[in-house]
């Protein structure tokens, strides 16, 4: 069992959806760093369930600036920080997969290359769904949404997830990492490295959405799980180059158990679900799981 | 004090080093580059004790400039032109925000087409952002107007972002004597920046840059009106404590033989120079002719401007940018705040020389009435 401190770090009472996957995703971040950490947000969900003026549920320090430059604004805070002599204060940046995988790709490309001392959190719900779920590079193949919806000639968003941690393990960082708020011990203890990590470190983080997925507000969790007890999202990590799968299901459930449950999904005949399987077949086999 | 022939980007790094700036997220363009190389090698060479930030665009200078100076330290950047544009949505996010750093801008022209040369398009685009802007005339000013726009920046009644725009080429890369002041007497000027309003600190946590509804926004958006207002004073404040202790007198405009002239010019930046050897030309034949540097641009001095023109017939405002479907932005502005007979002139866009030539011109159309309220000089014949 890891340690998981309960103190608090985002108060409650903060406007997320019933069952919001990012207020976990944040909150268990928070109890692994602690109190010693100013936290960086792009625009989106995150941003807005949780600042409205004159109101915060951020126990810690929190700046939000744009939406496609937290990486560039966590570079100023952690330079600004260094050089004050505050080396121990966490620097953590949080963004969606919009804000990270489309707009915000070349600011944090340029804060990894740079080699500031952070850790930036892609809280990914695979669509932009501040806005009301309008597919991003983020959005898996087959998932339909307002902007690629289906219709008599479109069964959804025809091209695969952005392989976005890869693009980060690239950049030659000493620390990238998958991760799903479903398993929390796994993610806290890949925060906590990524904290302990000298230089950049980026964790990528599923995170269910009810209301861009289509699921009751209830079972944000058991989505989470299927997607990696499925092969839909496979948990590792890459310290110094070295990858490790850190979580291997018992045996790999059939994809169709994650998709039927999702209204996202729901319009796939078998055909297309068979070809989502054998993607994640082709990323399972490639990856070793 | 030393004295040293140097370009009004050697001055602006000298500035710079001076004040201390704690964290410089910068990125080269033309014709700021050199600016970004000198305070490079200053850090590298440990004149500046600060955090270089070499960043991937101007986006992500301005984005780390902000995220800095949050934090309670003194920041510097410097872009140009298409930087500048770049910038444009986080320069409103920085005044927003409160953040007090300064930005110096290179003065370029726009794409399309390319055109790397002068004119004051890019900042003239920004000047709804927030910020303070003052344009300079020479390297000295330069210098000087670097050092002063951070004690007005971080006057408690303004805590607003400024912006030095000095001339590309004109005066960016053209070398004349400039005096760098001692570190002893600046420290004095402008002590270490101690960010009280708003700063990221986990010993005292706050969040900065929430999301204000339309119930708090207006309110925001209204104080930002009240310290441009208040900066008024606070810059002809700063300027006064800065001639005490340097020797350099300026303000927020800066007349010259305004006092009995029928004609007033009214421009700003490096054109000054030109014009003011044009209107010692014309009095020596007789003619009332005078000029009004307009060194602060936002906020707009109109009672300064008002003063200084209360004597005069009419004025010929010069502008290096257009508006386009009204005029130049200056003459504009003029229109809709002095009450005086006032026609505008386009001219120098994309680095176009505005010759002596051009300036009797703008002098002739003016006293005898032009055609048109703007008119553009030295356009081509067909």
């Amino acid at each position: 069992m890891v340690d998981i401190p309960d103190k608090n770090l985002l108060a409650p009472g903060h406007r997320g959806c019933a069952g919001c996957g990012a207020s976990i995703a944040v909150k268990l971040a928070l109890n692994a760093l602690g109190e010693n950490t100013v936290a960086i947000s792009a625009t989106g969900c995150l941003e807005v369930m949780t600042t409205p003026y004159p109101e915060t549920a951020w126990e810690i320090p929190f700046i939000h600036v744009a939406f496609e430059n937290s990486g560039a604004v966590a570079s100023g805070v952690e330079s600004a920080l260094r050089i004050q002599g505050k080396e121990n204060v966490n620097v953590i940046a949080f963004g969606g997969d919009g804000g990270t995988v489309d707009i915000g790709l070349q600011s944090l490309s340029g804060a990894m290359e740079r080699g500031h001392n952070m850790t930036y959190i892609c809280y990914d719900n695979e669509a932009y769904m501040n806005t009301g779920i309008q597919r991003s590079g983020a959005t898996p193949f087959g998932a339909t949404t307002t902007t690629s919806p289906m219709g008599s000639a479109s069964f959804g968003e025809d091209k695969p997830k952005k392989n976005m941690p890869m693009i980060m393990a690239a950049h030659g960082i000493p620390y990238v990492a998958t991760a799903s708020i479903a398993y929390p011990e796994d993610y806290v203890n890949k925060v906590k490295k990524a904290a302990e990590t000298k230089g950049p470190a980026y964790i990528h983080l599923q995170q269910p959405c009810t209301t861009g997925w289509g699921y009751p507000s209830d079972k944000t969790i058991e989505m989470g799980r299927l997607a990696v007890e499925t092969g839909s999202w496979i948990l590792y990590e890459i310290v110094d180059g070295k990858f490790e799968i850190t979580y291997r299901p018992d045996e790999r459930k059939p994809v169709k158990e994650y998709l039927a449950p999702q209204k996202r999904f729901r319009h796939l005949d078998d055909e297309l679900i068979e070809k989502i399987q054998k993607y994640v077949d082709a990323e399972c086999e490639e990856l070793g799981l | 004090m030393i004295r040293e022939v140097m370009t009004a980007n050697k001055a602006v790094a000298e500035a710079a080093r001076l004040a201390k700036p704690q964290v410089i997220p910068v990125y080269p363009i033309t014709p700021q580059t050199t600016i970004s190389e000198y305070l490079a090698q200053y850090v590298a060479d440990e004149k500046i004790d600060a955090k270089y930030v070499k960043v991937e665009s101007e986006h992500s200078a301005i984005s780390a400039a902000v995220g800095a100076s949050a934090t309670g330290v003194r920041v510097f950047t410097a872009t140009s032109s298409q930087g500048l544009m770049l910038m444009h949505e986080i320069l409103f996010a920085a005044a927003g925000m409160r953040t007090p750093f300064v930005l110096a801008d290179a003065n370029r022209a726009i794409s399309a087409p390319l055109n790397i040369w002068n004119d004051q398009q890019d900042s003239i685009a920004q000047r709804d952002a927030g910020w303070l802007q003052i344009y300079v005339e020479n390297a000295q000013e330069a210098l000087d107007t670097t050092l002063m726009a951070y004690k007005i920046s971080e006057n408690p009644k303004v805590l607003l972002p400024s912006m030095v725009c000095l001339d590309g080429f004109i005066l960016t890369h053209t070398v004349e004597p400039v005096e760098i002041p001692d570190q002893e007497p600046v420290d004095e000027f402008l002590p270490p920046y101690k960010a009280e309003h708003a700063f990221l600190d986990p010993k005292n946590p706050m969040s900065i840059g929430n999301l204000a509804d339309p119930d708090y926004y207006l309110e925001a958006r209204h104080d930002m009106q009240v310290a441009m207002e208040n900066s008024i004073e606070v810059i002809q404040q700063t300027c006064d404590e800065f001639a005490e202790i340097f020797g350099r007198k300026y303000g927020l405009v800066e007349p010259y033989k305004t006092e009995d002239a029928e004609i007033i010019f009214v421009a700003m930046g490096s054109l000054c120079s030109t014009i003011r050897v044009i209107v010692d030309q014309l009095r020596e034949q007789g003619e009332k002719v005078g000029l009004l540097k307009i060194r602060a641009y936002r906020p707009f001095p109109v009672e300064a401007i008002d003063e200084a023109v209360k004597n005069c017939d009419k004025l010929a405002v010069i502008d290096k940018n257009v508006t386009f479907g009204i005029g130049g932005a200056l003459y504009t502005d003029i229109k809709a705040k002095i009450h005086k007979e006032a026609y505008g002139f386009i001219a120098g866009l994309g680095g176009r020389d505005i010759t002596p030539d051009s300036i009797l011109e703008v002098y002739e159309k003016t006293k005898n009435v032009p055609e048109k309220e703007v008119t553009w000089i030295g356009l081509k014949e067909e």
